[in-house]
């Protein structure tokens, strides 16, 4: 509380700023692109400074417009808000630079369309790593989705509009899941806020439950994902990478919270969620080896992917409880990064191949080798190889499973590791060999490998800040 | 106070709602069945207060009927676009390019 000058506007800079820049680029259609990064390397200087504050001086608390709750509205800032903050606006300004350029050159009719939902998508991200009490997430969430289907619908096509149709109706059904929770909760426990609701011994197992199937249908966690991969695949590139990278993991982050901060059930729920965890591993993988495109490979693979976030259910018991929840959320912001490298390099693969079928990329290896190689790259750290965050993300589970002694989850670990070896080796390697005389593939440009390739690197990178965040991370649970 | 009618018609619009957004294929169907749904939930939620009246609960019901109009009034348009570009109003089997 020792910056209470300054503290309140950085807070709120995160969420303003993209919001007021989303309304402006509604009206005024020139310079979006442009205003769209300014705001963006804004956001991410207030994030790290927030990170910076958070670690100085702990949780900071605040209650918009000076309306105290639970009538007004109020925002909580700790390590893993600032750090999901931070790790946000990285990716939505790689996003944003990677648009700007791609849109152009591959899809001009989606350029003046695609800045609105962006920006109101990032602001609707920044509210719900922010907000305290379980009314205000309903909202973020609700923003999000919204934000995230008018995603799904830019290129206008029959497929991306029933695409878009199915995600919107599967996320209604679960925001009202989600509110009868809430409502349960409220009836219960007469409080919004999760930690006080536990304190007071209060947290009905009914609501709790409901609003685990509410979130579980809006992240696409198994059984609930089937929405997934023709929305995400339908999306133009730069879009598929804030669904699939960021927008899944809104929903995954409200249900960490919720199972974490409160220990509402305990025992043999947890260990039914990682048996569903398994099952999307398995059936993802499966699916993403079988697939004919390359962007719905990478759609199967984030439902595969989404299923290692819920190995942390039945791994987070007892002494291993933070090793578990601290390799989760490294495992979700390096699969964010990831997975947005990997449908960056995928929107390239179809600028410079003028589709994504895999069986006809052949001799694209030796036109975009840089593009490829961002791809490949992202997926060493889906493969959880060192020294890749994947692999910081996948270490810490391996010990808490084979620590507490819940061994068969580490086999699981080590078998989707190799299932998401062999459908990035299928992708990568269908592009090599030299190109029959009568394909006539573009080279992408140069700027735009260069950023695909970054957030790979960066994706790889956090592995080395994992002597610093780690700790931090367990200690935001204890 | 005879508030369970509330909390009793509110869960049983919940499950009509909820049954008839995934049994019904026509878009429309679905929509209204959400709405149904989620109209239930508002009942629940109207019931949930501590303390007559219990100005929360009231908030927390409005604000989600604003959010319900915004979803609702979103996805009628995109069902209309979809049914112009694609001629039917229903969602299939899961859709390939």
């Amino acid at each position: 509380m020792s910056d209470a000058v300054s503290a309140p506007w950085l807070m709120a800079a995160p969420v303003v700023l993209p919001l007021a820049a989303g309304l402006i680029s509604v009206v005024l259609p020139r310079g979006r692109a442009e205003l769209a990064v300014g705001v963006g390397a804004l956001i991410l200087i207030a994030s790290s400074a927030l990170l910076q504050t958070v670690t100085a001086s702990g949780t900071q608390f605040m209650a918009v417009g000076g309306w105290t709750p639970p009538l007004g509205i109020g925002w909580r800032l700790d390590f893993i808000a600032a750090l999901f903050l931070t790790v946000t606006a990285l990716i939505c300004l790689v996003v944003a630079l990677f648009a700007r350029g791609y849109l152009r050159r591959a899809l001009p009719a989606v350029d003046e369309r695609f800045w609105p939902p962006f920006l109101l998508l990032w602001a609707a991200l920044a509210a719900l790593y922010l907000s305290a009490d379980l009314f205000n997430l309903y909202v973020a969430l609700e923003l999000l989705t919204l934000a995230a289907v008018m995603l799904v619908t830019l290129e206008g096509n029959g497929a991306a509009l029933t695409g878009a149709m199915r995600y919107l109706l599967v996320a209604l059904a679960g925001s009202a899941a989600y509110l009868l929770g809430v409502a349960f909760l409220y009836q219960g426990a007469g409080t919004l806020d999760l930690a006080q609701a536990a304190a007071g011994g209060a947290v009905p197992a009914l609501a709790v439950a409901l609003m685990t199937a509410g979130l579980m249908a809006k992240g696409a966690l198994f059984p609930l994902h089937g929405w997934l991969p023709p929305a995400h695949a339908a999306a133009p590139a730069p879009g598929s990478a804030l669904l699939s990278g960021l927008v899944v993991k809104g929903a995954f982050y409200v249900l960490l919270r919720l199972w974490f901060e409160a220990e509402p059930i305990a025992g043999t729920t947890r260990q039914i969620l990682g048996l569903l965890g398994v099952l999307a591993i398995g059936w993802g993988a499966l699916l993403a080896l079988r697939q004919a495109r390359l962007k719905l490979v990478v759609a199967y693979s984030t439902v595969a992917q989404l299923g290692y976030l819920l190995l942390i259910f039945p791994l987070a018991e007892g002494a291993w409880r933070t090793a578990a929840l601290s390799g989760g959320l490294y495992l979700a912001l390096s699969h964010s990064m990831a997975k947005g490298a990997m449908f960056l390099s995928a929107g390239l693969v179809l600028y410079a191949a003028g589709h994504d079928r895999i069986a006809e990329l052949r001799g694209l290896a030796s036109r975009a080798p840089m593009t490829l190689f961002a791809f490949a790259l992202a997926g060493v750290t889906l493969m959880g190889l060192p020294p890749s965050g994947g692999f910081i993300a996948k270490w810490q589970l391996l010990t808490a499973a084979l620590g507490g002694g819940q061994w068969p989850w580490a086999v699981v670990l080590l078998a989707g590791s190799l299932l998401t070896a062999g459908y990035t080796f299928r992708a990568v390697a269908s592009t090599f060999g030299s190109a029959p005389a009568q394909r006539d593939f573009r080279t992408p440009p140069r700027s735009l490998e260069w950023l695909a390739l970054g957030l790979a690197l960066a994706a790889l990178g956090i592995g080395f800040l994992a002597a610093d965040w780690l700790p931090r991370l367990e200690a935001a649970f204890r | 106070m005879n508030g369970a009618i509330y909390g009793v018609v509110g869960i049983v619009l919940f499950a009509i709602g909820l049954y008839a957004l995934f049994v019904r294929p026509h878009v429309l169907h679905k929509l209204i069945a959400g709405n149904v749904a989620v109209s239930g939930v508002f009942l629940v939620l109207l019931r949930s207060g501590h303390g007559a009246p219990d100005p929360v609960s009231q908030a927390m019901v409005l604000t989600g009927i604003v959010v319900a109009v915004a979803i609702t009034g979103f996805a009628a348009a995109l069902l209309v676009r979809m049914a112009r570009v694609t001629g039917r109003a229903t969602l299939g089997r899961s859709s390939g390019p």
